[in-house]
């Protein structure tokens, strides 16, 4: 008797949590490449996700799965989230692209939103940040930062998204100093701690006294605390926790901003479909504090650069710009236009070895 | 006072309960671990086990079960030829991604011609491209007597890396303005191993369960099994039954690498869609798992596979829906094998329990 009425109780009090979960609360899914814990580009977004959270309080709730592979993974975990009731999902990988465009296709009603990718459909948006425009500041210090003259460079997969990366942290490096060279080292992962770390020794014994990386997690900043007199930056995160040294600064991702605006967009019933790029001045990336380890006069370059960035005084594709092959790219004064940018596949001139194809 | 003894022949209601016992004691050992995660133990092992089969939205996941356990039990199978035999490939992801790779080449060599022949000639792509990638360890074994697992797991990185220059060189999609990746087989009508797509119904599902029936036939009833499970028995009879050991070692990594070449070229022209360059995510892998969770057995292999798929998409239900870390579900997934091992000690050997220690 007591049994059955206990068993009573917990169905009334279930059907009562998944009726209120399914009709008043918007949902927001995210679907993450990394682990949250990586440091790095997945830890910023769920640090978005949470943001979310705390802004909205009982009015959502957030879903997420980590780790999804990019491929037919990411497409069943995608149909999940929208089978499970989600208003709005964010698929935070390139690779999801494809997939987040084919869910999209048969749930019309929710919402999608892909990171980084190029297509775009009625209910998918994009949305990216000009990583670049902080890889400018990076390859400023960093040209002045090396004394072996040999900057290493993990690149993830060589899509426009990393050349440019390369290319700004170059042109910048090569400004303050003539004399510097990139190694570049294809890890063709976005997060796998072993790789990285094995990317960055190799780099190291090359001769590298500066580590730049468009990878997610920390192994290369402890690969470089392990080797004692490599700078590296933060990427994606702060990760602060290697600084003053080897980490001297960061390019630090802001999703949450964008996140919440974007959530009550679907709340309002405003949300239409959107191609956001957005960088320092809109504060979607931000520069890591310069620590005591970089001198000040280069510190304070740095911060005028930055202050020029956000102002909207200065553009890191500024011409003369030429093509590694000597053709010419951008005249004097002239500024790369985001589609050349979008679909960046060459080096710029000074820049040695060849974009894997 | 606990003392094993070694039973004269391997248990028959061993064999077939030890699978039984080790998924209760996963279940049983995750519950705990849900548990101590501040879950509720038994929504977490419903979610896990039950909803993807019989919930709300069991007409989505049903099909999706198929597409995850297709390229296992292919794999698997093909390998199980082997590791009756002593014959250890372990580089079935490698030949995995040259089927796949050698597959859509073909099928992008036509595109966008519309034939009834291109599928068929992307199957033998396939098939060869996997064979080839396995003849180079199974061959080095052979003629230099090389360790076939370090070759085989060394040709997955090779494998890995000619998969990223395919996908960012010959196979580019030449529309993707700069972008890695292939065109999009699924899309293409004559190339695509899609039957029906929302049943979760493509070619490799077909020939993953045409495999099992070959493979029970084979080793129950065909010469050649016998000749396989003796090989793995007792090297030395197997050669006074007249067993060629090279021969035998060429036609295990032949039909493991064709085996593992067609599952990869199924999934590049359906579920995947594309090569890309991280197209492979594994499946060669947890077909090793799946294979020895399996018993070497083909029926085995076929439930075993149902059991890893079901971990998996029940596993990112149980993520997003009651915020399981993706850790969780791995360490649920290695305690399956971890107690399949450990149970094994029953079917070989005998618990005896006696009263006093010997001296």
């Amino acid at each position: 008797m007591k049994f059955k009425k206990l068993l009573a109780g917990t169905g009334i009090a279930l059907a009562l949590a998944t009726g209120a979960f399914a009709q008043d609360k918007t949902t927001v899914g995210f679907v993450y490449v990394g682990p949250v814990g990586d440091g790095g580009w997945t830890y910023e977004h769920d640090k978005g996700r949470q943001a979310v959270e705390a802004h909205f309080g009982d009015a959502v709730e957030t879903v997420f799965v980590e780790s999804v592979p990019e491929g037919p993974d990411a497409e069943r975990v995608i149909t999940q989230m929208a089978l499970q009731g989600a208003d709005l999902i964010f698929t935070t990988s390139f690779g999801y692209m494809d997939a987040t465009i084919n869910v999209a296709e048969r749930f019309p009603d929710v919402k999608f939103e892909h990171a980084t990718g190029y297509k775009t459909a009625d209910n998918v948006a994009i949305y990216n940040a000009r990583f670049y425009e902080g890889r400018a500041i990076q390859g400023h210090i960093a040209g002045q930062m090396t004394q072996s003259n040999i900057v290493g460079y993990i690149g993830s997969y060589p899509i426009p998204e990393v050349i440019q990366g390369i290319n700004s942290a170059f042109i910048h490096a090569r400004e303050v100093n003539p004399d510097v060279e990139f190694r570049v080292v294809w890890a063709y992962t976005w997060f796998d701690p072993a790789k990285e770390a094995e990317a960055a020794t190799v780099l190291i014994e090359q001769g590298a006294d500066v580590i730049l990386q468009h990878t997610d997690s920390t192994a290369p900043q402890a690969a470089a605390q392990a080797a004692g007199n490599v700078v590296t930056f933060g990427q994606a995160s702060d990760m602060s926790e290697f600084a003053p040294f080897p980490r001297v600064s960061s390019i630090i991702d802001d999703w949450a901003p964008y996140y919440v605006a974007r959530t009550q967009a679907v709340i309002d019933g405003t949300w239409e479909s959107s191609d956001t790029w957005d960088g320092i001045p809109q504060g979607m990336v931000s520069i890591g504090e310069i620590t005591e380890a970089v001198p000040a006069e280069v510190k304070a370059s740095a911060e005028a650069m930055i202050e020029a960035i956000r102002a909207g005084e200065y553009h890191p594709f500024t011409g003369p710009l030429n093509r590694q092959d000597g053709s010419v790219w951008l005249a004097e004064g002239e500024t790369a236009s985001d589609g050349d940018l979008l679909g960046m596949n060459f080096y710029v001139e000074g820049l040695t070895g060849d974009i894997p194809q | 006072m606990i003392r094993l003894e070694k039973r004269t022949a391997p248990s028959r209601f061993w064999t077939y309960a030890a699978p039984l016992l080790a998924v209760v004691l996963t279940m049983v050992c995750g519950a705990l671990l849900f548990a101590a995660l501040g879950k509720d133990p038994f929504e977490t092992i419903r979610t896990i086990f039950w909803d993807p089969l019989f919930s709300e939205f069991s007409w989505y996941y049903r099909p999706q079960l198929l597409i995850k356990a297709a390229p296992l039990v292919l794999i698997a199978i093909g390998l199980s030829f082997g590791f009756r035999a002593g014959v250890w490939n372990i580089g079935a992801e490698g030949q995995y991604i040259l089927g796949a790779i050698c597959g859509a080449a073909v099928g992008l060599a036509f595109y966008p011609t519309e034939s009834p022949f291109i599928f068929p000639l992307m199957v033998m792509a396939g098939a060869l491209g996997g064979w080839a990638w396995a003849m180079i360890p199974g061959f080095l074994r052979v003629r230099f007597g090389t360790n076939e697992i370090l070759v085989s797991l060394m040709l997955v990185y090779v494998a890995q890396s000619l998969l990223a220059s395919m996908a960012l060189g010959a196979l580019r999609n030449p529309d993707a303005s700069g972008f890695p990746g292939s065109r999009n087989l699924a899309r293409y009508p004559s190339a695509t191993s899609w039957i029906n797509e929302s049943a979760g119904l493509h070619w490799g599902v077909v020939f993953a369960l045409i495999a099992v029936i070959f493979a029970y036939i084979t080793l129950s009833r065909h010469i050649f099994g016998f000749h396989v499970r003796l090989s793995g028995q007792s090297p030395r009879a197997a050669r006074f039954a007249g067993v060629n050991p090279g021969l035998l070692v060429l036609i295990c990594m032949a039909i493991s690498g064709a085996l593992a070449g067609l599952a990869g070229l199924f999934e590049v022209a359906g579920p995947s869609g594309l090569i890309s360059i991280d197209f492979n995510a594994g499946y060669g892998f947890t077909a090793i798992i799946v294979a020895f969770l399996g018993r070497l057995h083909p029926v085995g292999i076929l439930l075993a596979a149902g059991l890893m798929a079901l971990t998996y998409i029940g596993g990112e239900i149980a993520q997003s829906n009651l915020r399981l870390p993706a850790a969780a579900i791995q360490v649920l997934q290695g305690m399956l094998l971890f107690f399949l091992l450990a149970v094994d000690v029953l079917t070989h050997y005998r618990i005896r329990l006696t009263a006093r220690g010997v001296a």
